[in-house]
């Protein structure tokens, strides 16, 4: 797939997590963008968290529910003042159920400019399997 | 008086009368729901990044979501009372052998405006690139800036 286009970007709106586990701390919970492919060997989740250090970053994956979850520390300065504001700054929550089985060992997460690229490793037991039709 | 966040959106110049009625209608519907606490429904530019404008007493603060877009495919240029940003998002180049579950990702080119509401230091404006998030700091022009003023 060609990556540049030449389209312009829409200016979009996070959109809210419509039923959010109930929260402890008050304040927005959101729905990153994410992009997930799979190849032969792996599955590769990339997911949109501007803000997120990789630190406040928490991934889980447990009965093949993967639940990501990213905190954001606040960064305005105590005395400013808004003039406007065009999109809220929270919490990012999102969970998905893996059909395939994942070797957990392998695992790697990576973030780089507030984009995390998670790889998936399959478990060798689901790789697929060339199956040859003998003539008879 | 209570005003709720974003309220009072600052007009570019070159919007014609729809947009203008537009604008009146979201904030109407701000002011409803301003009552009850948070807003989804921010009124927006409708330009890509959306941008957040705070000030403090000596400068202006923009702050903008850009995930995946590294600072030296993005521009800045900061006028008197101007500041734009232009750039283009790429996505990285997966390969032809894999198989989209999701795609919800976009890459496109982007450009924007915005009018800054006071006279601005153009040679010391400073900005951030960090996990994603784009914050400029445009310090306000000497002439701008509010005077302390003592009754004697």
């Amino acid at each position: 797939m060609a990556n540049t286009t030449g389209k312009e970007l829409q200016a979009k709106q996070k959109s809210e997590v419509a039923a959010p586990a109930e929260q402890i701390r008050p304040g927005a919970v959101f729905v990153p963008a994410v992009d997930i492919f799979e190849s032969e060997k792996e599955i590769v989740l990339l997911a949109d968290l501007p803000g997120v250090k990789s630190e406040d970053l928490m991934i889980d994956l447990r009965d093949n529910v993967l639940t990501l979850s990213g905190d954001i520390a606040p960064f305005e300065g105590a005395d400013e003042t808004d003039i406007f504001i065009e999109y809220e700054v929270g919490k990012y929550h999102r969970q998905f159920t893996l059909s395939e089985a994942i070797n957990q060992e392998k695992i790697d997460a990576r973030m780089e400019n507030g984009v995390l690229r998670l790889s998936l490793p399959k478990s060798e037991k689901v790789l697929p399997k060339k199956i040859t039709v003998k003539a008879g | 008086m209570f005003i709720p966040r974003g309220l009072f959106y600052p007009t570019t110049g070159f919007g014609n009368a729809f947009e203008e009625l537009e604008r009146m209608r979201r904030d109407m519907d701000r002011l409803v729901e301003g009552f009850g606490g948070r807003s989804l429904s921010l009124p927006t530019a409708g330009v890509f990044p959306l941008v957040n404008l705070t000030e403090d007493k000596d400068g202006y603060y923009v702050r903008a979501e850009l995930p995946g877009v590294k600072s030296d495919e993005l521009d800045i240029s900061v006028t008197a009372n101007t500041l734009s940003i232009t750039g283009e998002r790429k996505l990285t180049d997966e390969g032809k052998e894999v198989r989209y579950h999701r795609r919800e990702r976009e890459a496109g080119s982007f450009s924007r405006i915005i009018s800054l509401p006071g006279e601005v230091n153009a040679d010391q404006v400073e900005a951030s690139l960090k996990d994603g998030m784009l914050t400029i700091r445009i310090p306000k022009a000497e002439a701008a800036k509010p005077k302390q003023i003592t009754v004697k």
